[in-house]
């Protein structure tokens, strides 16, 4: 299993995403810069890490969508490979149009770093293929602009597909609760997917999740099954 | 401005430069300088750079030790943190600086480049930077001002800090009138360095490049160093320009480039450019290694057009480095700057002249030797005066005051911004970036942090209760360095080193400077009697606005490790039924504490007497309970005394508020019989710990076996049982939402 993780100048979960695929999951991940115009040979999963890619003083991601490794990206996420956009990453994916809607400033205004409680509300993606609908994970956020937001047609579509994957709830009921959204997302919205369900993104952060001693283990059932369902579908 | 300006009185005035100081540069120099060399000197013989008033009692601070691997001097001090599987060392590379002025008058990008400086401070080191704390001071809640200086300064924080990927893991913030007109900006950074690969400021071999790395330089922050070392006045606002504009991602850049470079055998020195930019950098770089340099100012990237030598060498743009290279090398670190998309360029060498020498479109500019400026600069040993009130400042008449302590009091000061929860602030800083942080901040005394290199993990708390250093300055110093070695050992953590931050008024007022020798000093006395030598600092002087200079604020960040095997404790209560013990010298003082000062709306009396050896000791019985598992949690007294602690611990409580069931300690176990005193009452060496019941006669034999008081109080209730102690019951539930939603209430004008 051969993980990508894109390295933008800005990034700045590149090697904690080298951490939790690597040493903790024992895949083959490895750093690709983004002035690279391919991807290296037999990549499985492309990773988009958090962080500010090339400073996001524009729109988050912005600058990021028309670097030379996004179009390898988008060539192999056109060929069916699955490509995984965490927080900046998952902003990088909407503004390169590989991922529908738009990551807004939270309605706070401000940064807001905490755990939040998520519900896998689709097992339509490769992400989520694994995981039963319903589960409920706790992970941290850390971001300024996770606010996400498509036109309501948009989103009715998107949830008649199932491109709604994770969705923010309230620890005690597991429902989605406007208290539980941390940053005024459509929806309660966390993470969605294409129509195909071969391209992710999501605001939280499952790679910080990924050992107990960080306070949980959450996150690392997440990327598991993300790892199990490219792992099968390579072989 | 050329170097043809004329040199009159008034320019050497707005240079900050006295007569006498000015006719010593002549005598130095053997002619006036030019207008360049003027404000070479006037930046260089700062209060800022020059620690012209504060050097004379450094000796005070214990500064050596087993655990030191660098000690004060360079960019920032080093501690051993052990040895990786392999057998190499490694350190921890940590400072604390301030930023106030230029967070007052523009607070985002005072605070913001404050971070971005002391993050520069702590990766021209070689570290790679992993934690950043944030102490900071504002003026009452109501002030008018204090509302957006504290959205400013905290969006400013997040907003460098959050992009640079390091985590900000802990800190601490504090209201005070004395404030109003001067906040306190003191920002923290940590990074981890290989001992074998730690980077010097030095420039030495002669024929050897100089080179810039970073952003170009433009006309912000001229005189920066110089501001901060001059009293505000009603004008400080328009020094609005003189507050440099952060840019993090280039920092982020600058980071990535230095630390690839530092992979290399290609560099002498590197140094960052700060306050004073390239004229601290160049001229510091040179003086410790003893040699000259030659620049051509024409060589150096700028920003704007038609800049002069006097700007380039002033300008304070953020995000710059100084490297002197391996002869040969130069392409390759300029090869690197180039893949970061850096700006950078060879702009001089290193000479054996001992001179500085800067030329400009033909012409020598600077030229002027090098230990003139720097190491000889002028030193005081400013006149010093008790203050002539001292005595009505720390006398304290109780008996005016009714002893009928009310759960209102407590309901109040846990709804003191300076004792609520700081979850607004630190849900604003990415505290879980790198993967690494265990304990998360508010969550214990101190942060607690992985160090993925050789496993070790390290506690770190900033402290300073400026209160008590209106009657007794050093008991002020002494308790900053206690609290902080008390706070992180209270998560298991041995005392590896400290920096500090010393804010004080003007030093040219006799009572301000005997306080800030006695600061000094009780600083200097608690870091050796409790192990924990300082290894870095900084000094910010002239914290006066006005007439009105702060109380004095030394404020102190302690590092520490856990040994091998130790797991840490939090602050909150564990299981309903655990035992409660009150362990340490409990001697509380309503003298300058926090309830007084509620109650009678100033500072009045003095803290609680320090007791240094009663510190070390239940410091290490904490130490050695957390080792053991006997301790399940920990939590020491500190602003607002032991109810206020306990109150704490119940409200952090795992899996949410808990109730207590104490009893008062007794007049015998606590040195006073009143109970407002035994509940609001102040004091040092004193710890809250909970333990199973099963293991009460554990506790109490290692207690006596060490000799440090361990006085049962009560029992761990229920979920959102009430909260009791003594006479004292109140609602948890009450207790908690005015912790938890205090801060929000009274800074920010409503719960959020």
């Amino acid at each position: 299993m051969r993980v990508a993780v894109l390295q933008f100048p800005g990034s700045n979960c590149d090697d904690d995403c080298m951490q939790a695929f690597g040493r903790v999951l024992g895949c083959e991940a490895s750093l690709v810069w983004h002035g690279e115009t391919s991807l290296p040979a037999g990549t499985d999963l492309v990773v988009l890490p958090g962080g500010f890619s090339y400073g996001d003083y524009l729109r988050c991601g912005a600058i990021a969508a028309h670097s030379p490794v996004m179009s390898a990206t988008k060539r192999f996420a056109e060929r069916g490979g699955t490509v995984f956009g965490i927080c900046n990453g998952f902003q990088v994916l909407t503004e390169a149009r590989l991922l529908p809607g738009a990551l807004l400033r939270n309605a706070g205004l401000a940064f807001v770093c905490k755990d939040v409680a998520l519900r896998v509300e689709s097992q339509h993606s490769d992400l989520t293929a694994r995981v039963a609908p319903g589960s409920q994970l706790v992970m941290p956020i850390a971001h300024m602009e996770g606010n996400y937001f498509a036109d309501a047609a948009t989103l009715d579509a998107m949830e008649a597909r199932g491109q709604i994957v994770l969705r923010y709830v309230d620890r005690a009921t597991g429902e989605p609760a406007q208290t539980a959204n941390p940053n005024g997302a459509c929806r309660n919205i966390a993470g969605v997917a294409n129509e195909r369900g071969n391209v992710i993104g999501m605001m939280p952060h499952p790679e910080r999740a990924v050992e107990d001693v960080l306070g949980g283990t959450d996150g690392l059932a997440l990327l598991a099954a993300l790892v199990a369902q490219v792992s099968a579908r390579a072989a | 401005m050329s170097t043809h300006s004329e040199i009159t009185p008034e320019a050497i005035a707005r240079h900050g430069l006295t007569k006498d100081e000015f006719a010593e540069i002549v005598r130095r120099l053997g002619r006036e300088p030019n207008y360049v060399e003027l404000g070479v000197f006037s930046v260089m013989w700062s209060e800022h750079c020059a620690y012209k008033s504060s050097r004379a009692h450094f000796h005070l601070f214990p500064t050596t030790g087993p655990t030191v691997i660098l000690g004060p001097g360079e960019n920032a001090g080093v501690v051993d943190i052990g040895k990786d599987k392999d057998g190499n060392t490694w350190g921890a590379a940590f400072k604390m600086e301030s930023h106030n002025h230029p967070s007052f008058i523009e607070p985002y990008q005072g605070a913001a480049t404050g971070v971005g400086g002391i993050l520069r401070d702590v990766f021209t080191m070689g570290a790679r930077t992993v934690a950043c704390m944030d102490a900071l001071r504002f003026g009452e809640a109501t002030h008018p001002k204090t509302k957006s200086l504290v959205a400013g300064v905290v969006h400013g924080i997040g907003g460098y800090g959050n992009c640079m990927g390091v985590p900000t893991i802990g800190g601490n913030c504090g209201f005070d009138p004395c404030y109003n007109g001067n906040i306190l900006v003191n920002a923290f950074a940590l990074g981890i360095v290989r001992k074998d690969r730690i980077f010097k400021g030095t420039a030495s071999g002669v024929g050897n490049p100089v080179l810039y790395v970073g952003s170009a330089t433009g006309r912000d922050g001229i005189h920066g160093a110089t501001m901060a070392s001059a009293v505000f006045d009603d004008d400080s606002q328009a020094k609005r320009p003189t507050v440099q504009v952060g840019d993090p991602f280039t920092e982020k850049l600058l980071l990535e480039a230095c630390l690839e470079i530092m992979t290399h055998d290609w560099l002498v020195g590197i140094q960052d450019m700060g306050a004073a930019g390239l004229t601290s950098s160049s001229f510091e770089m040179a003086s410790r290694a003893g040699a000259g340099m030659d620049m051509d100012l024409d060589c150096v990237p700028q920003r704007a057009t038609g800049m002069v030598p006097y700007e380039m060498l002033l300008s304070e743009s953020q995000e710059r480095m100084l490297m002197v290279a391996k002869k040969g090398h130069e392409d390759d670190v300029l090869a690197v700057c180039k893949k970061w998309g850096l700006e950078a360029a060879v702009i001089g060498k290193v000479t054996d002249s001992g001179r500085m020498r800067c030329s400009w479109q033909g012409h020598i500019v600077v030229d002027v030797p090098i230990n003139a400026v720097v190491d000889d600069c002028p030193r005081y040993d400013r006149p010093r005066q008790e203050p002539a009130d001292l005595d009505a400042r720390r006398a304290l008449d109780l008996d005016s005051i009714a002893d009928q302590p009310l759960a209102a009091d407590l309901v109040r000061l846990l709804g003191r911004p300076d004792i609520a929860s700081k979850r607004w602030i630190w849900q604003q800083y990415d505290h879980t970036v790198r993967t690494s942080t265990q304990v998360l901040p508010g969550a214990a005394d101190a942060a607690v942090l992985l160090v993925r290199e050789n496993g070790a993990r390290l506690a770190m708390s900033a402290d300073c209760t400026e209160r008590y250093g209106h009657a007794d300055p050093w008991a002020c110093g002494a308790h900053a360095v206690a609290e902080a070695v008390r706070n992180i050992a209270c998560v298991g953590a041995e005392p590896l080193g400290l920096t500090d931050c010393l804010n004080f008024g003007n030093p040219e007022i006799p009572e301000v400077m005997w306080a800030i020798r006695e600061a000094m000093r009780g600083l200097g006395d608690a870091a050796k009697a409790l192990d924990c030598p300082v290894v870095s600092g900084n000094v910010s002087l002239y914290n006066t606005t006005g007439d009105q200079s702060i109380l004095p604020t030394p404020m102190v960040a302690a590092v520490g490790r856990l040994p091998d095997g130790v797991e840490p404790v939090r602050m909150g209560f564990v299981e309903a039924g655990d035992a409660i013990y009150l362990l340490g010298r409990f001697r509380p003082s309503l003298g300058a504490s926090r309830w007084l000062q509620e109650y009678l709306g100033h500072h009045q009396g003095r803290v609680s007497a320090v007791d240094l050896d009663a510190e070390k000791a239940v410091s290490s019985l904490v130490r050695l309970l957390i080792a053991q598992g006997v301790a399940r949690s920990a939590h020491d007294l500190a602003d607002g005394g032991l109810a206020v602690a306990l109150a704490e611990c119940a409200i952090q409580a795992q899996g949410g508020p808990r109730g207590v069931r104490c009893a008062m300690p007794s007049p015998q176990d606590s040195g006073t019989a009143r109970h407002d005193e035994r509940l609001f009452g102040e004091t040092g060496a004193s710890i809250l710990v909970s333990v199973r019941s099963s293991q009460r006669s554990e506790i109490e034999a290692l207690a006596a076996d060490v000799g440090v008081p361990a006085n049962y109080l009560g029992e761990v209730g229920d979920l959102n049982a009430a909260f009791e102690i003594g006479s004292l019951h109140a609602p948890t539930a009450d207790l908690a939402d005015a912790y938890h939603n205090g801060f929000e209430r009274s800074v920010l004008g409503g719960a959020q």
